[in-house]
């Protein structure tokens, strides 16, 4: 899907469909909620020996927090649903994330690492291929093991793939740490290369002035 | 107001004057949204609307859990060897403050939407078919423990007094002041129990005597302890903490 249009100042290439760009920025919000609304319930009984900090907690005490939680999931796996419904109905997955080898995401990684950094816009390389479909399936992860801990009775089945009630908890603070590890790196890689932002709300980006 | 509080947490009460003041900060200066404040574009401050919409998705998550409820679908159970020790200490004021009833001049009530408003004393609800259950208990602050309790079957015991099964819920009223209600899906659920011993001895008053209401399909603050009334209505009485924004149905 790649549309050339003539826009002041040169040539620009559509590089993020809208519906990608309005699900991500509906699960930004989403996810803002459920972290910090989560921080707070995770405060109220802390499976590790640390508390998070209150100020960057959402919802005053564990009964609001608890309030946000159920009620930003919605949000969350609703806007996810459409997510994903869209990336495997219009092949954006298939265009954008695949094929993916290991051996292809070790390459440009360890180029990476050395500063030779390939960016063409609107294509992804093979790490960050490895990094968008990797935390989508740790958020799927997350999502599974919070409906285990909401309902370890009706879902008991569910409960017992990730080691009964308390084993679920466990993988729901493991599977949130991940997809903060991946918010902190996306964050920072937009702040290394700031011009990829703008697209992110206007889906365009200018290709001319930089050669990759 | 009293100070009797029942809630469901091993805190004694320093714990309690840290919620209390949490309430009243949260209470005065609306919601604290951290970081949220700087990156959402709507207007946070306006906490009226926003409890609102809390409030309004915590019934619909009523209703949802109420549609995932199965009636036939038994919570976990667990060998002698799993049982937790000792098992926390669940309320919100010390141990040493917890109701001490006097089970010989004890009556239960009994009221609302039944057949027969007699009171029972405890000799007689002793009398009742009792089982046995070793369940998990789960805090609704993220703990979860593992017990022994016995006592008759909550459906048995509406039985006994004619409810009306019918009705939407099932009210409670204790010693130490606290309430709470469940639907009656929960009420007639094959492990909801209506408890008069924990491990095997008469309930101590730690843990609820007389007797409390035990259901392994709910959060802990759902299960009262120190029953002192029972009754059933078509008008949800609330709880004391689901008055305060826990989610009413809170099943598991």
């Amino acid at each position: 899907m790649e549309a050339k249009t003539q826009a002041q100042g040169g040539d620009s290439k559509k590089v993020h469909p809208l519906a990608i760009r309005i699900t991500h920025w509906i699960n930004v919000f989403a996810m803002l909620i459920m972290v910090t609304s989560g921080w707070r319930i995770y405060n109220a009984s802390p499976i590790f020996d640390f508390k998070f900090p209150r100020d960057l907690t959402l919802g005053g005490w564990l009964g609001g927090a608890l309030q946000w939680h159920f009620a930003a999931m919605w949000i969350l796996v609703i806007n996810g649903l459409i997510y994903v419904a869209y990336g495997v109905i219009s092949r954006h997955f298939k265009a954008n994330f695949l094929p993916l080898t290991l051996r292809s995401v070790w390459l440009e990684f360890s180029n990476a690492l050395r500063g030779k950094i390939k960016h063409e816009l609107g294509v992804y390389n093979a790490v960050q291929r490895a990094a968008y479909l990797g935390v989508l399936g740790v958020l799927i992860v997350l999502v599974l093991s919070g409906v285990a801990i909401w309902k370890p009775v009706q879902f008991h089945w569910l409960a017992a793939l990730m080691g009964d009630f308390e084993g679920a908890r466990v993988v729901h603070f493991v599977a949130m740490a991940l997809v903060v590890l991946f918010v902190i790196v996306h964050v920072v890689m937009v702040a290394l290369v700031p011009r990829t932002l703008l697209p992110m709300f206007t889906g365009r980006a200018s290709t001319t002035g930089h050669g990759g | 107001m009293s100070r009797n509080e029942k809630f469901d947490r091993n805190l004694v009460a320093p714990g309690r004057e840290i919620i209390k003041l949490e309430r009243r900060i949260f209470m005065k200066q609306g919601l604290s949204l951290g970081a949220l404040t700087m990156l959402s574009g709507c207007d946070v401050t306006d906490a009226d609307s926003v409890q609102k919409v809390l409030w309004t998705m915590s019934r619909w998550n009523d209703g949802v859990q109420a549609a995932i409820f199965d009636v036939n679908k038994l919570a976990p159970t667990f060998p002698e060897s799993a049982i937790t020790q000792p098992f926390p200490f669940n309320a919100f004021y010390a141990e040493t403050e917890a109701p001490r009833v006097d089970g010989s001049k004890f009556k239960l009530e009994i009221g609302g939407l039944v057949r027969e408003k007699a009171a029972w004393n405890l000799e007689q609800l002793y009398a009742l078919p009792q089982t046995s259950q070793i369940t998990r208990h789960i805090c609704v602050e993220g703990w979860s423990a593992i017990g022994k309790w016995t006592g008759v079957t909550f459906k048995t015991f509406l039985e006994r007094i004619g409810a009306d099964m019918t009705a939407k819920y099932v009210g409670f009223k204790c010693s130490d002041d606290y309430y709470t209600s469940i639907d009656m899906p929960t009420a007639l659920h094959p492990q909801t129990q209506l408890t008069f011993r924990f491990a095997d001895q008469i309930l101590p008053v730690s843990y609820g005597f007389p007797m409390k209401l035990r259901i392994p399909t709910k959060l802990g603050f759902k299960n009262p302890k120190h029953i002192a009334a029972i009754f059933v209505t078509n008008d949800n009485p609330g709880g004391y903490w689901e008055d305060q924004g826990y989610n009413w149905f809170s099943g598991s």
